[in-house]
């Protein structure tokens, strides 16, 4: 099996190399693609990990979290500012950062209910039960957003800047690219501080940890866990907002498979391991841009979806635990 | 809070039957035959009034409440024929006599309050088809107690089985084997839908065991999660597999199309009065409806025997306590493997089977909302119980089919709304899956064991790298 793994990632390798070689520029540019799709799988696939990693659970609904998150900020763009394709900067920042406050702060409530409905009375219950409402409770949240937008897309006005930021020897980078970077990384700053240095971060990683020794501890392990949906529901808000800015368009099942990137690219990091899930992000966001935009022997995007899950159960099946996790006896 | 307000109803229910003068102290001293008999009675004349007053009102609705009488008020337990006792299979044999005259008599019946007529011939061949793949999920969730989100690519590969082994997909090849209704000079492999169901029932169990070997080892959610990539990659390998390499293998999105449909040919025609082809017959419905019944219950009697088989003891042994399990000598990966084949298996045929109803095999019938809808009917009608499970399989395909669509409709006529209800179909069966499983996860008609297990709980979390062989 190691020989497998060798022999896959080295004839990856090569593809990319050759693809190099014959078109640098090229090759840049839907690298900067890339880190782009990256930057908005890291906020989701964070999402995931951080309710794994507290819970155990994989929560299904989180991706339509998400697409309510692209539909709460597009309808802020256009109904609330009323803003058109190219609107003068300052307006520009206001609205970003006004739409921004109001998806995380309705997603992360979205994603509390839900904990609170859904899940929460299943705390002893086997542990394919809160699975099962899950994947409910995604169902549900697609028809609210199906019962109040309705079945077509929602396109929201491209309101990002589409200027070079710097363009050089053909390789261009563009300020929605830029833009997108720049509001995942203050973000993601912010998740660390939250996690790694508050009082509220250490207790929930107690309750990662262990539920009963931190109850114990006097940690309100409910509140606990409200919180970190609160949170994971925030970043996937944030996540909703790129999204709706950089493809400006979101539909009631956008979340589905977006979600399940996502979800591999937590896995692909190791899942319930923070900086694990940005790196899976990354990587997923990388394969997905090179796979639909390299010319030379791509499949192209009619089999990025195919190529994203075979990548998901090669590594559950061979590395449970991720890239950067660590193998416990449970298996991740 | 659930107790609370089925103690409240109760309570309410007791004053009112004081006031008319039965207290419940005397209910209780009645014999448990006559209670039995009074409640039934109650109920069926309830259902009568709302039949006669918000339905369309036929004299055949009295012959219905007799016939329910009769099913559900003697005990039929202990009824011996000569020293044999035929006394549990009453009710399953009226029942399937019921269902085998159901188009005699679809004709002639009341229309039930909302929901409106009952279903029609068409429906109930898709009813029957999805009992099938539900039952075959059974085995997986049921039985076994793996979480299978992908039960679709065993249902598209059986269809994909059908449309390449009975159509003109493959033109080089040109192969007759007791197919009917062709036309002449048809090309391709054309082999008879008696030969092509067990044909795509095997081929999707060895799907099933490719998929499950690798897999098989993980923890119950994970799992769940690669079936759903497998269930995800399947449909796409099915959009896309116009030109895998230069070879049309499944017609990309136009799908394969059309599918022979079943028939005996004429000889039996002639002989046995078997019908010729399915598909130029008049009745086509009730013989398709019909042949997916032989199917139904033969699915059935495999489930009822593997339950109480070795093999089907050892599912449940790995269901309760993997670790358990495996200590007392159940070879764990081999188990497994043997429920998602035998899963599979039906899967595949019902997949066939539809496909030739159909006559067609197209992609975007294999969405993961399929398998959802699937697994929704076997958690409805309460997860490891034949009967449950069919139950909910006919129920949920009919919402599905014409249920939802009645009742939108019923809502629109009475509420003067704008409701498109079947848009919010797979909401509403989220909303099933998250109610059942919050208020009664063992499901309608429940296996006894897995409600206990489901309401005390049972250590389930196995080690994902136990393997026994």
């Amino acid at each position: 099996m190691p020989a497998l793994a060798t022999f896959l990632v080295g004839m990856l390798v090569l593809w990319l190399g050759v693809n190099l070689v014959k078109s640098p520029s090229y090759f840049f540019t839907i690298s900067f693609i890339g880190l782009t799709n990256g930057a908005v799988y890291a906020l989701v696939a964070l999402g995931y990990t951080l309710v794994y990693g507290i819970l155990e659970l994989i929560n299904f609904a989180h991706g339509d979290v998400f697409m309510l998150g692209g539909l709460f900020s597009g309808t802020m763009i256009i109904s609330a500012f009323h803003l058109g394709d190219h609107p003068s900067t300052g307006i520009l920042i206001a609205a970003i950062l006004a739409s921004l406050a109001v998806a995380m702060v309705a997603c992360g409530l979205v994603n509390a209910t839900v904990e609170f409905i859904a899940y929460r009375p299943l705390r002893g219950a086997p542990r394919l039960a809160p699975l099962i409402t899950a994947i409910g409770m995604s169902f549900i949240l697609q028809d609210v957003a199906l019962g109040w937008k309705g079945p077509s897309y929602l396109s929201v006005p491209h309101i990002l800047p589409r200027g070079n930021v710097f363009s050089f020897a053909g390789v261009s980078y563009t300020w929605e690219k830029l833009i997108v970077v720049m509001i995942t990384v203050p973000v993601l700053v912010a998740l660390m501080w939250l996690v790694q240095r508050t009082r509220q971060g250490k207790a929930m990683r107690a309750t990662a940890q262990d539920r009963d020794a931190a109850a114990m501890m006097g940690i309100n392990v409910n509140r606990t866990i409200s919180f970190t949906f609160m949170i994971a529901g925030a970043l996937a808000g944030a996540a909703g907002l790129l999204y709706a800015l950089y493809f400006s368009e979101v539909r009631y099942d956008t979340g589905f498979q977006l979600g399940l990137i996502a979800f591999t690219a937590a896995v692909l990091g190791g899942i319930g391991n923070l900086p694990g899930a940005v790196l899976g992000a990354l990587c997923i966001g990388f394969i997905q841009a090179f796979n639909e935009g390299l010319r030379w022997h791509s499949p192209g995007s009619d089999w990025t979806q195919s190529i994203v899950f075979s990548i998901l159960i090669l590594i559950l099946v061979f590395r449970p635990e991720g890239l950067l996790g660590e193998r416990t006896p449970e298996g991740a | 809070m659930r107790r609370r307000i089925a103690g409240t109803i109760s309570q309410g229910w007791w004053i009112a039957l004081g006031a008319v003068g039965l207290p419940h102290e005397r209910w209780r001293g009645l014999p448990v035959r006559t209670r039995r008999a009074v409640k039934a009675a109650i109920w069926v004349a309830i259902a009568l009034i709302l039949v006669w007053q918000f339905g369309v009102w036929k004299t055949s609705a009295l012959a219905v409440a007799v016939v329910v009488l009769l099913l559900v008020v003697p005990r039929y337990e202990n009824v011996t024929v000569r020293g044999v006792r035929v006394g549990k299979w009453i009710i399953p044999a009226a029942v399937l006599g019921l269902a085998i005259a159901y188009p005699y008599y679809l004709g002639s019946m009341p229309q039930v309050p909302i929901f409106g007529p009952f279903p029609a011939m068409s429906t109930m061949v898709v009813m029957m088809i999805f009992t099938m793949m539900a039952l075959g999920l059974n085995f997986v969730v049921g039985y076994a107690g793996l979480l299978d989100l992908g039960y679709v690519a065993f249902y598209a590969m059986g269809a994909y089985m059908a449309g390449w082994f009975a159509s003109s997909q493959f033109a080089n090849q040109n192969l007759n084997l007791g197919a009917v209704g062709l036309y002449p000079g048809a090309t391709g492999y054309h082999f008879s839908i008696w030969l092509v169901l067990p044909m795509a029932g095997i081929a999707t169990a060895i799907v099933g065991v490719i998929i499950g070997l690798p897999t098989l080892r993980l923890r119950g959610d994970y799992l769940a999660i690669v079936t759903l990539g497998f269930g995800e990659i399947m449909p796409q390998i099915a959009r896309n597999g116009n030109n895998l390499f230069g070879f049309n293998l499944t017609n990309g999105t136009g799908g394969i199309t059309p599918i022979d449909g079943p028939g005996f040919g004429n000889w039996l025609d002639k002989h046995l009065h078997l019908p010729a082809n399915y598909l130029n017959a008049a009745n086509f419905d009730n013989l398709f409806f019909w042949t997916s019944l032989v199917l139904v219950l033969l699915t059935i009697f495999t489930s009822a025997r593997l339950r109480d088989s070795r093999l089907g003891r050892a599912w449940v042994a790995i269901r309760e306590d993997e670790i358990a399990a495996s200590a007392m000598g159940i070879p764990l990966m081999r188990t497994k493997t043997w429920a998602y084949a035998t899963g599979a298996f039906f899967g595949g045929v019902a997949g066939a089977y539809y496909a030739s109803y159909k006559s067609g095999a197209f992609p975007d019938d294999f969405f993961f909302n399929i398998s959802v809808f699937i697994l929704c009917m076997v958690i409805l009608g309460g997860m490891g119980n034949i009967w449950g499970v069919i139950f909910g399989a006919c129920f949920l395909s009919y919402l599905d089919r014409e249920g939802l669509a009645n009742v939108g409709a019923w809502i629109n006529g009475h509420f003067h709304t704008h409701l498109d209800v079947p848009l919010y179909e797979f909401g509403i069966f989220g909303a099933i899956l998250v109610v059942t499983m919050l208020f009664r996860p063992e499901g309608l008609i429940p296996s006894q064991r897995r409600a206990m297990e489901l309401h005390e709980g049972v250590h389930d979390e196995p080690l994902y790298d136990v393997v026994t062989e």
